[in-house]
């Protein structure tokens, strides 16, 4: 811990208005906010009592998220497998309202985010303002999808006799998402958005290093009518959580773009109960600038997505 | 007789008891329907089977002519060649019975005097049933009085569309009750009721009122006796017996021509009421062209060459 | 009266057996270099039909060289209607040669030349044919403006339905531009080689189909073999596990279509004589040797008093005997081993409680038969309502509501198929909603058709196969 003690020194971060250490006394003390968990709709702390540092782009410190371990990733995987029936047989019309909603209270609280992606990534003003925008943005973008992807991917089958027979996508169940580790707003919308929008419910691990904009996205998501459980996120570690979830036999699909080096012992963890997997795509290690593209199209949804073919005989 | 299964006795007679037990039956899957048939048409029945089928099919044949150009001569002509439908080879069997309207019973009843083979007469205002009432009677009542042994009624399908089963169901008593001793069969006319839903509901209201056989059709409406619905109609009849213990009997008519047609109908038997239905007693297949086909199949099987149709009697 | 079917043998005429078959590769038969070979069986009498070489490493590298070669040079680079009309070619020449493909399959595979005649043969030419007219029009398939072929497929496939498996796996892949190393079953390899003469007399390019014929070993080889870059597989899962894991960290791309469990549950309204019907296809269709059998019949406890006699009366309909036989409705189990595990797994049915039931019928003295059996009074514990028996055995259990219909139906790890009968709509609609399997037949079962897509949720594997769908899993 003697690592902690020294890191908590060094200054706060601009994240928190009149947060500065050097001088007098501010006229008023501000207010911190504790980095929790976001686990079936609520905020807990790890159940392991652990937290770890998390330092901005230049090493200050700026706050202490939540450790999760093995067993709240098994507690988000329940909430997420609990969420699930709800959450998957809304209507789509219905979804795609949530999450507009989700990038309205974005869009309400985008100077937080702005002024958090300077703090804590580095980012200009501008590079900041970019990001957060897109973010709103591909919120947007998939709140248009939900009620078009099974249109776009279903449909009538002529099958040679009296049948009637339709395809139709179905979400495959319960999504672990490894988060990419250097795009904490954008990428994290990216790689979550998807998912919820097809009607899966998420198990998130988000980036390590900079995992506060999740949990302020939490903050976001929880007051956008999204049911608790759609969206579980653990801040943390992937070499820690990352193999319990990959073989976790209730997890039906895995996303690994966060996965770094452990991608392949994954995925062949994966195999074991079928699990459908999401490898890493080409660039997806980068930063908030790899996320850019305005229209992701459907290569993230239709990976965990299920055709459900269904017949039945035309006749009097 | 074993006590009525009470899902298949509606305690009072009325139009709604017939009515929530007619539409209490299962529903009947068309597509379904008709795969199975033609499932059980691909059966090939070949050599010793098919010898057997093709004798038990000539005793089954209700040998029919309904013409308005009938006339004594060629009803006696028929009644001939039901008797011997091949008279240079007497291991033939007779025909079950000659079908013919209620004025040529007589004539029927002295040609097939002493054969074995019986005289069936359509009544109540063949082929399409709308008359009053009680012409259809004295028309039941004269054919049997002049010696039918057995009656082919129709049913008032306008009557069964418009949703008065009572109707339906009173008039089958009716006439089952001016048939005396003769046994009443019940044509549904499958064609015009369309569905096989309806089917179904007709073949149960029809066993219900008393009918001892269901009768697909008259041969005047298309289509007439296909496979699915034969199907239908013996697992009508089948269900009944393993309700009630008894057994009522199934005729297609119409459309059935050749051997083959007669062999499905016959798997049909077999394989959905079963072995018990395998007799002229309880199955029927009412046709006309059908006989001379069976027989040159007959002959084909024992010979091993194919005869000619000039070798068969026009009749 | 007793109404006997005399016998109605197809005619085995039609098929020439060769005493010894090489691999295909490269559009040759060519011996495997290790000079070993197989011998197939006709599960219905035991007799030999031929040796079948068994494909080596040296094999593998050959016939995946092969592939890649007719990829880069010439199937790749063809026009795509041209790749187009070779597909629409190969149909034709399955649909002329369907009588002899069909005794050849029943001989190798024992299932009944009914089936083979009237079911596997035309989907198999329909499969061709359908594909055939996707090749040239792939990007209007929904996956982009521009797919591209993938390169070279490896492709495992099972025995149940040998050359059905053969169509769904090349049909696709050759009309999206690949190039395939195919490895049909161990028990029956005879129609993989005979589709091989047929690529020759369709005069397809050399390389552009490869079939290597051998047991598991082989398989393995082929799935990972470095030079490939697509793997699609049909089987168990537990192999469906070892690919998936094997081809973690390689580019490659995976299909698996696996195994099943499939509910058929039949409500108190249903249409009760094509439920039977569909409840005795749904488990003795080829033996029960169907991935996406209905092998679990929920019955509404309602309808199940009455339901049962008719079910029983109609198994007991049921003709088992040479395959060859027009009027055979149930086969032979395809092998020894395979009729050992539904030994095994049945009598463990019925240790564990259930109430087993077949008809009287008389099994052959020689061949590998099993007799139609239906368990009752199973439990969602029981081994026979949890593992795939992969045969002609029908469990049977009951529900009372809807929600514990689909609440049982969902209970396994599988997610293949499902069966719902009733005649109320609604109802119908939101059984199949909520059924987690691929395909849900409703008042019907068993029906496939190359336009609609099959592939299971779950354990039972993923990608799908057939229809628009299927040419997903061979484009990038």
């Amino acid at each position: 811990m003697a690592e902690r003690r020294n890191t908590r020194k060094a200054a706060r971060g601009t994240a928190e208005a009149g947060g500065g250490t050097d001088g007098p006394a501010p006229s008023r003390l501000a207010v911190r906010k504790t980095y929790k968990l976001y686990l079936g709709g609520a905020f807990p702390r790890s159940e392991s009592g652990r937290s770890y540092p998390v330092t901005s782009d230049s090493g200050q410190h700026l706050a202490n998220a939540s450790l999760a371990s093995r067993k709240d990733a098994r507690d988000a995987v329940s909430a997420a497998r609990k969420a699930f029936g709800g959450w998957s047989t809304r209507t789509a019309y219905n979804r795609g309202q949530i999450l507009y909603r989700v990038a309205e209270v974005l869009e309400g609280r985008r100077d937080q985010f702005t002024a958090q992606a300077v703090a804590a990534q580095g980012l200009s003003r501008a590079e900041a303002d970019r990001v957060v925008s897109a973010a709103v943005d591909r919120w947007v973008y998939y709140a248009g999808w939900t009620d078009k992807v099974a249109q776009v991917l279903g449909g009538a089958n002529p099958v040679s006799g009296p049948y009637y027979n339709h395809s139709a996508p179905e979400p495959t169940g319960v999504v672990a998402v490894l988060a990419p580790q250097h795009a904490p707003l954008l990428g994290l919308t990216s790689v979550v958005a998807p998912v919820i929008a097809t009607g899966n419910t998420a198990v998130v691990v988000t980036s390590e290093t900079a995992p506060l904009a999740a949990i302020d996205l939490a903050e976001v998501l929880a007051t956008s009518d999204l049911p608790g459980g759609v969206v579980n996120l653990l801040t943390g570690r992937v070499p820690e959580l990352g193999p319990h979830l990959a073989a976790h036999a209730d997890v039906n699909a895995l996303d690994l773009t966060g996965a770094g080096g452990l991608a392949v012992e994954f995925e062949r963890a994966a195999a074991t109960t079928l699990t459908r997997v999401l490898r890493p795509g080409p660039g997806t290690d980068g930063g908030e600038e790899a996320w850019l593209d305005p229209d992701p199209g459907t290569a993230r949804m239709t990976p965990f997505l299920e055709t459900k073919t269904v017949w039945h005989p035309v006749g009097t | 007789m074993p006590v009525p299964h009470t899902a298949f006795a509606p305690e009072a007679t009325t139009n709604r008891a017939l009515r929530a037990f007619l539409h209490g039956l299962p529903g009947v899957d068309e597509v379904g329907a008709r795969a199975r048939a033609q499932d059980l048409s691909t059966r090939s029945v070949k050599t010793t089977a098919k010898a057997q089928a093709i004798d038990l099919a000539i005793s089954m044949v209700d040998l029919t002519t309904l013409e308005g150009a009938d006339t004594p001569g060629k009803v006696r002509a028929l009644c001939a060649k039901a008797a011997h439908p091949d008279p240079t080879d007497r291991t033939v069997p007779r025909v079950g019975a000659v079908c013919v309207y209620s004025d040529m019973v007589a004539t029927a009843v002295d040609a097939l005097r002493g054969t074995g083979v019986g005289v069936a007469s359509v009544a109540t205002a063949f082929p399409s049933g709308r008359a009053p009432m009680e012409a259809k009677l004295a028309d039941t009542r004269r054919a049997v009085a002049d010696g039918a042994g057995e009656i082919d009624m129709v049913i008032d399908r306008g009557a069964f569309l418009s949703g008065d089963y009572l109707k339906v169901f009173e008039e089958i008593t009716a006439v089952k009750e001016a048939c005396g001793t003769a046994h009443l069969k019940v044509i549904l006319e499958t064609g015009e009721l369309v569905t096989y839903d309806n089917v179904r509901r007709a073949s149960h209201l029809a066993i219900r009122a008393g009918g001892d056989f269901v009768k697909t059709s008259t041969g005047k409406v298309s289509p007439a006796a296909t496979l699915p619905v034969t199907l239908v109609m013996l697992e009508a009849v089948r269900d009944h017996h393993a309700a009630t213990g008894r057994h009522v009997g199934v005729k297609p008519a119409g459309g059935i021509r050749t051997t083959k047609d007669a062999i499905r109908n016959l798997v049909l038997v077999n394989e959905v009421a079963g072995p018990d239905w395998l007799t002229p007693d309880l199955f029927r297949i009412g046709a006309s062209s059908l006989l001379n086909d069976l027989l040159m199949q007959r002959t084909r099987l024992s010979t091993g060459t194919y005869p000619s149709p000039d070798y068969y009697t026009l009749d | 009266m007793i109404f006997e079917y005399a016998p109605a043998p197809e005619s085995r005429s039609v098929v020439t057996l060769r005493e010894t078959y090489e691999l295909f590769v490269d559009g040759a038969f060519t011996p495997a270099e290790g000079g070993e070979y197989l011998t197939t069986l006709n599960p219905a009498d035991e007799t030999k039909l031929a040796q079948v070489a068994v494909a080596g490493p040296a094999d593998v590298d050959r016939a995946v060289a092969a592939a890649r070669r007719a990829h880069e040079t010439v199937w790749s680079r063809m026009p795509a209607a041209e790749r187009g009309k070779y597909l629409f070619r190969i149909a034709r020449i399955i649909q002329e040669r369907s009588r002899e493909l069909a005794v050849l399959e029943s001989m190798d595979n024992g299932k009944p030349i009914k089936e083979t005649r009237d079911v596997d043969l035309p989907l198999v030419a329909a499969h061709f044919f359908y594909y055939a007219g996707w090749a040239d029009k792939l990007a209007h398939a929904g996956l982009g403006p521009d797919p591209r072929p993938l390169g070279v497929a490896a492709q495992v496939i099972p025995w149940n339905f040998p050359l059905l498996m053969l169509a769904w796996k090349i049909a696709p892949a050759l009309a999206t531009g690949n190039t395939v190393v195919l490895k049909p079953a161990e028990t029956t390899p005879l129609t993989a080689l005979a589709f091989a003469e047929i690529c020759q007399e369709a005069d397809l390019p050399p390389g552009v189909v490869n079939i290597l014929t051998g047991a598991g070993e082989t398989g393995r080889a082929l799935v990972e073999h470095p030079g490939t870059d697509k793997v699609a597989f049909t089987g168990s899962t537990d192999v469906g596990r070892q690919i998936a894991r094997s081809v973690a960290g390689t580019d490659k791309r995976l299909t698996l279509e696996l195994g099943g469990k499939g509910a058929n549950i039949v409500y108190d309204d249903a249409a009760i004589d094509q439920a039977v019907e569909g409840i005795v296809s749904g488990i003795f269709f080829n033996q029960g040797h169907v991935c996406c059998a209905g092998s679990r019949l929920l019955v509404q406890e309602s309808i199940a008093e009455e339901l049962m006699p008719l079910l029983k009366a109609r198994i007991s309909r049921l003709r088992l005997g040479d395959p060859l036989d027009k009027n055979t409705d149930i086969g032979a189990i395809n092998s020894a081993a395979q009729l050992e595990r539904i030994r095994e797994l049945t009598d463990t049915g019925e240790a564990e409680g259930a109430e087993r039931w077949s008809p009287a019928c008389d099994l052959p003295q020689s061949g590998y038969w099993f007799a139609p059996t239906v368990l009752t009074g199973v439990s969602q514990a029981h081994r026979v309502a949890r593992e795939e028996i992969f045969g002609p055995v029908l469990s049977v259990l009951t529900f009372r509501t809807p929600e514990e219909a689909v609440a049982k139906a969902n209970n396994t790890p599988y997610g293949l198929s499902a069966g719902v009968w009733t005649e109320k709509g609604s109802r119908m609609l939101w059984t199949a909603e909520r059924l987690r399997a691929g395909v849900i037949w409703s008042n019907t079962f068993n029906k496939l058709d190359p336009t609609s897509p099959f592939g299971g949720y779950k354990e039972s594997g993923y990608g799908r196969e057939g229809g628009r769908h299927g040419l997903e899993a061979y484009l990038g």
